[in-house]
């Protein structure tokens, strides 16, 4: 597929939208803005502060840490520390599903559920670490949980409140409760991105290793950066199940604390979200010996070929085979839908803004419909999400990541093994694979495409007006300015409270829901009849 | 089960809030701030502040809420937030021209302790913000109150930032409605109408929260009290605050600033507390009562007399915020239901008081606000002894499922149906819709749930 002709073109959108900026803005803007071309991809400004005012799309570093990573996990107690607002907001608002089943001691399920410290005027002028402790005893007292994991907001790291300290304390006065912290106050970094890296770091620190038990099966992998919105991690399972394969630990959709404590017992790591995840994938590696790659379940072509690949990491004919029949059958459904829904969407343009692997992974969707993205960009990306990780040496790091920590990581003196030769990873690098690799989005989409990062509010309406998209693809906030504007909105944090979208079934889904999306008769109803209607001037003379 | 940990026998807590009915400071100042034409808010402090209450507000309306947010970063939590606010005063006006900017402070920029007041002077005297132009500003510690206290502290930024003081007085009223729907401020406004006493509203999110699909996204819809009018309202004669926690402070500012007399009343929920707003309309107005209206409570007394077998003795549990439930408690006391639990995490010895008064014939409830009256305790009182009806945000509907409960939705959030910013709960009619809603939840549940030998055709 190629860009459709007769396209505005994309370095006079660029010049036009910066036009409207305080000069600093606009010579800042212009680094994150670039026109795509994938032969030489083009070097993108990217997590980098957002120019105050601007009206941006990202959140913190609270909500990358404690509402995406750890958000899923349902039998830990997350004690939001801190004013109640933050705990408030991150309360079921992810919308990650979860299976504990019957109500027992292994259908533990906290995460309807939101704990706060709520503190108080007197708890940040005289410090609130008295109250945590208490209410991580209470918790304790009342639940009894596996884990109880502490997350600091704004005020926490700046009146000093030694969480790990506390939840040190607490871990080893409990005996039967691990309890760990995370410094992920909102101002760290430059979005959520930052208390990725901080969730990810921690979870490595306190919880992987710490079990022994590998689940049955001969293939055992775990899948990182899937977070069962909508219900994808099931769907998910559902066919690695078919396959054969067994998932050991999910990071985090569907999960428990217990499977990511046994996460290290697992042969290979696939990493769906590369951006949230992507330092437990290295740090497993080098601690543990387990190789990752890069896998895309959104897409009925990614799938199949992320499904291939897996199959062929265990270099056993049976499983090829096996996945191979899977495929077949799981193929036909889809290939009916897309044949039935292609015509009404072929050849319509798709915009995505959003997250830091969905603008790259949803285009694989709109491709299988015949639609174009016109236009894309990350809400907390970095640069190797965008360029790929080959950029990584080149990428500085400024005084807003520096201060996020880089964990030593050495080979386990008991635990490393390497689930495979140098010689078989060389022999499977020779066919093809990439291992600890990410090509990034822009290698896949169409010279003369937009690519934006961190896009404001502003360069959103333009866009629109400029190219008048079929679908336009973002998160709650953006929803209804889109729809106002006349524009169907597909938002692809929540998934519009529809989904799954990943594997194949979940394409069929996502097929229909834009096919509804961009046909339904409502846009239509937007222009009232009279406005069309010239005014009567004259009237009947009375008779 | 949902709520599958949450245990009958019930643990004192001194530390941990557990599903709490309350949210912080912020996110009311910024529902505030968009009740004012053209008006910009911001959020000074992390973009995590600001991105939490755009969600939350666009979840509950369904609608655009625009803001910006000082975005600050470690380094702006070390060196203050001056040169991180100037620089979002310069964009927001060069980029998305409001009329005026409404500033909140946020925990991390009150912690840190940045003054605003000498910051926007800063803003004035680099000439950041154009002739003709304004900033107001609130403090809005997130640690301090709730999201009520929030949205009175920003009526009360409105209240030092625009009104002027006029030797003059007219003849109209000031009304600051309190944290209530676009359409609860659209149905005070049609009420006063009815009266014929001029008004002005302020804030006034009609128009801006439930705003038509035009196939153009306006940045700055068409509702939402003009400045001007926010600018004349210290020469107006009274003020009637609605609701005491969300609007009293505000009146009390104006009369401070502005010399504005004012009375504080219950927001008009229910029969009792909107005959009061009637009432205070008319005597302060000296318009009599018109027929029209004394025909919208007849109808609401009517509606009571046909239904109230269905009403009386049900156990309800209420949650949400101080103003809505004082009113809501007397209502359904009022129409011989019996509110036998209220929670609200808004603090506040006032309230405890009033509601004692107003539940004073039902002796076994129970009232807790503040700390750790949360929606965990009020569950438990739940398992302790059964309700026939639960009233309050979307959060309730866990606890719906779980005790197999109906639910009627009201407060903030409402998160999974529609209708709240479309049809009003003040005013007689707003009592009408409050009845139908009741009656459909408990009728529904019997419905579904009685046996068949007693399905009724007519009820």
């Amino acid at each position: 597929m190629s860009m459709p002709t007769k396209m505005p073109d994309a370095a006079a959108v660029k010049e036009s939208i910066l036009a409207k900026y305080p000069v600093k803005v606009a010579k800042k803007r212009s680094k994150a803005m670039v026109v795509n071309d994938p032969g030489a991809v083009p070097a993108v400004q990217a997590n980098v502060r957002t120019v105050p005012g601007i009206i941006s799309q990202r959140g913190c570093c609270y909500a990358g840490c404690k509402g995406v990573v750890l958000g899923p996990t349902r039998d830990i107690i997350n004690i939001t520390h801190g004013p109640i607002g933050c705990g408030f907001y991150s309360w079921l608002t992810r919308r990650n599903q979860t299976d504990p089943g019957e109500v027992g001691p292994d259908g533990e399920n906290f995460m309807m559920y939101c704990f706060s410290t709520d503190m108080q005027d007197e708890n940040i002028v005289f410090g609130g670490e008295k109250k945590l402790r208490a209410a991580i005893q209470e918790a304790y007292d009342i639940f009894h949980p596996k884990a109880i994991a502490v997350f600091a907001t704004c005020p926490v790291g700046l009146i000093g409140d030694d969480i790990h300290a506390i939840s040190r304390e607490m871990k080893e006065k409990f005996g039967d409760c691990n309890v760990f912290a995370f410094s992920c106050e909102g101002y760290k970094g430059v979005s959520q991105s930052a208390g990725h890296h901080i969730a990810n770091n921690q979870i490595f620190k306190h919880v992987i290793g710490r079990g022994h038990t590998r689940p049955d099966g001969r293939y055992v992998m775990n899948m990182l950066g899937e977070y069962n919105i909508g219900g994808d991690a099931f769907e998910l399972e559902r066919l690695l199940e078919s396959c054969g394969i067994t998932l050991n630990a999910t990071f985090s959709g569907n999960s428990t604390i217990g499977a990511f404590e046994n996460a290290h017992m697992a042969d290979l790591n696939v990493v769906m979200c590369h951006r949230s995840i992507n330092y437990v994938a290295d740090m497993i590696e080098k601690k543990y010996g387990i190789p990752w790659f890069k896998v895309n379940f959104i897409g009925a072509e990614s799938t199949a070929k992320s499904l291939r690949k897996i199959a062929q990491y265990f270099e056993d004919p049976v499983l090829i085979e096996r996945v191979e029949k899977v495929i077949a059958e799981e193929l036909a459904a889809v290939k009916a839908a897309a044949e039935e829904i292609r015509p009404r969407t072929e050849g319509k343009l798709a915009m995505l803004f959003v997250g830091g692997s969905r603008a790259h992974h949803y285009q694989d969707l709109f491709r299988e419909l015949g639609m174009t993205s016109v236009a894309a960009g990350y809400e907390f990306a970095h640069r190797d999400d965008y360029e790929g990780r080959r950029v990584l040496p080149t990428i500085q790091v400024d005084a807003d990541s520096r201060n996020i920590e880089e964990l030593k990581v050495e080979k386990d003196p008991t635990e490393y093994a390497p689930r495979k030769t140098t010689d078989e990873m060389e022999t499977l690098v020779q066919h093809g694979y990439e291992f600890n690799d990410y090509d990034g989005m822009m290698t896949e989409m169409e010279k003369g495409a937009l690519v934006i990062d961190d896009i404001s509010h502003y360069e959103m309406e333009r866009l629109i007006e400029t190219y008048h998209p079929a679908v336009f693809c973002a998160g709650i906030k953006e929803k209804y300015c889109v729809q106002k504007m006349g524009v169907p909105m597909k938002q692809l944090h929540s998934y519009d409270y529809g989904g799954p979208y990943a594997g194949f079934r979940g394409a069929v889904n996502f097929y229909r829901d834009i096919d509804r999306m961009v046909n339904a008769k409502v846009w239509k109803l937007v222009r009232p009849p009279w406005q069309d209607t010239p005014r009567i001037t004259a009237t009947y003379a009375s008779a | 089960m949902l709520l599958r940990h949450t245990p009958t026998e019930i643990k004192e807590r001194e530390a941990l809030t557990v599903n709490p009915a309350k949210t912080c400071q912020p996110i009311g100042a910024m529902y505030a701030a968009l009740g004012i034409h053209g008006c910009m808010p911001h959020s000074h402090g992390s973009q995590g502040c600001c991105s939490y209450h755009r969600s939350a507000l666009t979840r509950h309306y369904k609608e655009p809420v625009m803001a910006g947010t000082s975005s600050f970063t470690e380094g702006a939590s070390v060196f203050g937030g001056q040169a991180n606010l100037l620089a979002a005063i310069d964009t927001l006006f060069t980029v998305y021209s409001p009329d005026l900017i409404a500033v909140h402070t946020t925990c991390l920029s009150e912690t840190i302790g940045d003054d605003l007041n000498q910051i926007v002077g800063k803003a004035q005297e680099d000439g950041l913000i154009p002739p003709g132009k304004r900033v107001i500003y609130a403090s809005t510690p997130s640690y301090v109150g709730s999201h009520v206290t929030g949205f009175s502290n920003m009526v009360k930024g409105i209240v030092r930032g625009l009104p002027e003081k006029s030797a003059a007085k007219s003849d109209k009223l000031n009304i600051i409605p309190g944290w209530v729907e676009p359409s609860d401020m659209r149905e005070i406004k049609r009420l006063a109408k009815e009266m014929g006493v001029p008004v002005t509203v302020f804030p006034d999110t009609s128009g801006v929260l439930d705003n038509a699909m035009t196939g153009r996204h306006e940045m700055y819809p068409k509702g939402g009290t003009p400045v001007a009018d926010i600018v004349a309202s210290g020469g107006n004669k009274h003020t009637l605050a609605l609701g005491a926690f969300a609007s009293e402070e505000g009146a009390k500012a104006l009369e401070v600033k502005c010399g504005v007399p004012f009375t504080t009343l219950d927001l008009p929920i229910g029969i009792a507390a909107t005959d009061r707003f009637i009432q205070k309309l008319s005597v302060i107005s000296g318009k009599p009562v018109p027929e029209s209206i004394a025909d919208e409570r007849g109808r609401l007394v009517d509606l009571i007399t046909d239904m109230q077998q269905y009403f009386w003795g049900k156990r309800v549990a209420l949650w949400g915020d101080p103003d809505q439930l004082v009113a809501l408690a007397e209502f359904l006391v009022d129409i011989d239901m019996r509110p036998v639990y209220v929670v609200s995490g808004t603090p506040g010895k006032a309230f405890a008081e009033r509601m004692e008064k107003v539940l004073a014939d039902i002796p076994e409830a129970k009232c807790k606000n503040g700390a750790s009256a949360d929606m965990f305790l009020m569950h438990q009182w739940i398992k302790n002894g059964k309700v026939d009806l639960l009233m309050g945000n979307t959060y309730g509907k866990y606890i719906a499922r779980d005790e197999a409960t109906p639910l009627v939705r009201v407060g903030f959030p409402i998160l999974d149906r529609v209708g709240h910013t479309y049809f009003p709960l003040v005013g007689y009619a707003g009592a009408i819709r409050l009845l139908e809603r009741i009656l459909n939840a408990l009728l529904d549940h019997k419905d579904a749930t009685c046996p068949e030998t007693q399905v009724e055709l007519t009820m």
